[in-house]
């Protein structure tokens, strides 16, 4: 299994055994990482907002048009900024470092 | 002692407030009883991925089966509350159970308005608002079945999309003017009509359903204008009603909702509701208003478990609501009066467009197809209540940002 190192918005460093093959979101949310991921991952309410470590940006897929449209207005974007439900966990992901950003 | 909180619907504003509340273990014990089979789902894929099977089931739900029972939540499905006896604080279940509660919160939400026309109640004859009425669809909804709608509101559309993908043959009967009439302006109407005729949807305006036809299930259905048309599956989204039935025995003020105040509280202190079925106050709206969707399940499940953890806030939020529909993503926020201002931003032959709604010169709403730069930022001057000036906003050569 792979694993996602997360800092939580409480500033908690943990180590999450993660499923491949969902999102990043839905590992977050099914495991109670207060993602409210309220549109269930249709890119549509960007409450799954997270920051992503500066050495696995490049080995993302970069954001598509309306995943950007979304993030990048949000009060608490950054450049490291992504929607986790638009990222699919896989195990070439083993490791991925992020920290859920804080509700907007 | 932990203070115990009884549920009612185990639906998405349900589902939401039991998560939230089991944040603070030692504080509560909570039980969510749903008269449904499933636990807490999300009901927009009903009418998207998951009616044309892009998702499977589990993905419809909230969080997984077992997440429940993990967090110490007492989630029992397949239970209908059927009273509540609000001097002794306890409800009755549907096996005759009775089952006491500190505090009480009613997420009871809404069911299907039903067609009023002969053949209502022949087999064939669907609506979309459970999982299993999906389920149903999809055993029927094969390549080449000719499947007529009743109701081109967003659900009625989406459906169509969905079927139209899968190779049915659709037809929609609206009877108004043009679709989704109540929730935008006619603009985008008119937009989303050409986008179905393009995918071969049979859309006809302004025509009822006079009746549906049929001797052991339904084969056809007859429009207002006396036109048959064949049918393998009849589905009808022509609305919802707030299930506010239990409230009203146990003597809770409703008014096409259960009337709560904008901490969500009803008529009596230990009682809250949230979701769809309330009717409450919205500082930004500056009215009471009752909606139905997601955001507001949410926002208003989040301001109970606020308000039950001595964090209260009162409840204001811009309300928003998306749609998809074959390539379009619509992200709505807002909630424009239909004598608002319209604006729009962009050509929408080019499929990506938006439309704002202004009331003098304050934004008031917006419709943002495949833009969702424009509805973020649109939802956000709504929530600001932000003059902006209509001759920019429609210049599209200034960037959103700095109309
Ligand atoms: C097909 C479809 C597509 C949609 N698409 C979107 C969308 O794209 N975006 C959006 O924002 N919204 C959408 N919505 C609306 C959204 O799903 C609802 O607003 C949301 O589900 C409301 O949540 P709720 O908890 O208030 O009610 P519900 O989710 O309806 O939950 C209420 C639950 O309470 C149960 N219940 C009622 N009475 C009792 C009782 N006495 N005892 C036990 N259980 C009881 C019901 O069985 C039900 O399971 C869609 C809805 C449908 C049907
Ligand atoms: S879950 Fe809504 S945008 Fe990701």
């Amino acid at each position: 299994m792979p694993v996602i190192h997360i800092t939580n918005r409480a500033g908690t460093e943990t180590t999450l055994e993660a499923e491949s093959g969902i999102s990043v979101m839905e590992n977050l949310r099914d495991n109670d990482y207060e993602v409210d991921a309220i549109c269930g991952g249709s890119c549509a309410c960007a409450t799954c907002h997270v920051y992503i470590d500066a050495a696995w940006q490049s080995k993302l897929a970069p954001p598509e048009p309306d995943e950007q449209g979304l993030v990048e207005d949000e009060p608490t974007f950054k450049p490291t900024s992504r929607l986790s439900c638009q990222i699919e966990m896989t195990d070439a992901l083993d490791g991925l470092k992020l920290t859920i950003a804080p509700e907007a | 002692m932990s203070e115990h909180i009884v549920i009612v619907g185990a639906g998405h504003a349900g589902g939401t407030l039991a998560v939230q509340l089991a944040r603070a273990k030692d504080r509560f014990r909570i039980t969510l009883i749903g008269e449904e089979a499933w636990p807490p789902y999300e009901r927009p894929p009903l009418s998207k991925q998951f009616l044309m099977g892009d998702v499977p089931l589990e993905k419809t739900f909230l969080r997984p089966e077992t997440f429940y029972a993990d967090k110490g939540i007492d989630l029992r499905l397949g239970t209908q509350v059927t009273a509540i006896d609000r001097t002794a604080r306890s409800l009755t279940l549907s096996g005759g159970e009775t089952l006491s509660y500190d505090k009480l919160a009613l997420c009871t939400g809404t069911r299907v308005r039903e067609i009023p026309v002969v053949g209502r109640d022949l087999p064939g004859v669907h609506y979309i608002r459970t999982i299993d009425d999906t389920q149903a669809i999809r055993t029927v909804a094969r390549e080449g079945a000719k499947v007529v709608i009743a109701g081109g509101g967003y659900i009625g559309l989406e459906a169509a999309a969905a079927l139209r993908k899968m190779g049915c043959e659709v037809t929609v009967i609206e009877m108004m003017d043009r679709v989704m009439a109540r929730a935008v302006a006619e603009p985008v109407s008119r937009f989303y009509e050409a986008a179905h005729r393009a995918e071969g949807v049979n859309l006809l305006l302004e025509t009822g359903v006079a009746e549906i036809g049929g001797t052991d299930r339904a084969t056809h259905v007859v429009d207002s204008h006396g036109h048959l048309h064949p049918a393998d599956l009849v589905l009808v989204g022509i609305g919802v009603v707030p299930v506010v039935e239990l409230a009203e025995a146990a003597g809770l003020a409703t008014d096409d909702g259960i009337i709560v105040d904008s901490r969500a509280r009803t008529s009596d202190p230990d009682i809250f509701a949230a979701g769809d079925c309330t009717r409450h106050p919205n500082r930004i709206l500056g009215r009471d208003v009752r909606l139905e969707s997601v955001q507001n399940a949410v926002d208003q499940a989040r301001c109970i478990a606020n308000e039950l953890s001595d964090k209260g806030a009162d409840y204001a939020e811009v309300p928003w609501f998306w749609s998809d529909q074959f390539d379009l993503k619509m992200q709505m926020a807002g909630l424009p009066a239909p004598d608002d201002q319209v604006v729009v931003r962009g050509e929408p032959s080019t499929r990506s467009f938006s439309v704002f709604y202004l009331r003098d010169g304050r934004v008031t709403g917006v419709n943002a197809i495949n833009v969702g730069s424009d509805y973020v930022r649109g939802r956000k001057w709504i929530g600001e209540g932000r003059d902006v000036d209509s001759v920019r906003l429609a210049n599209t050569e200034i960037p959103i940002k700095e109309v």
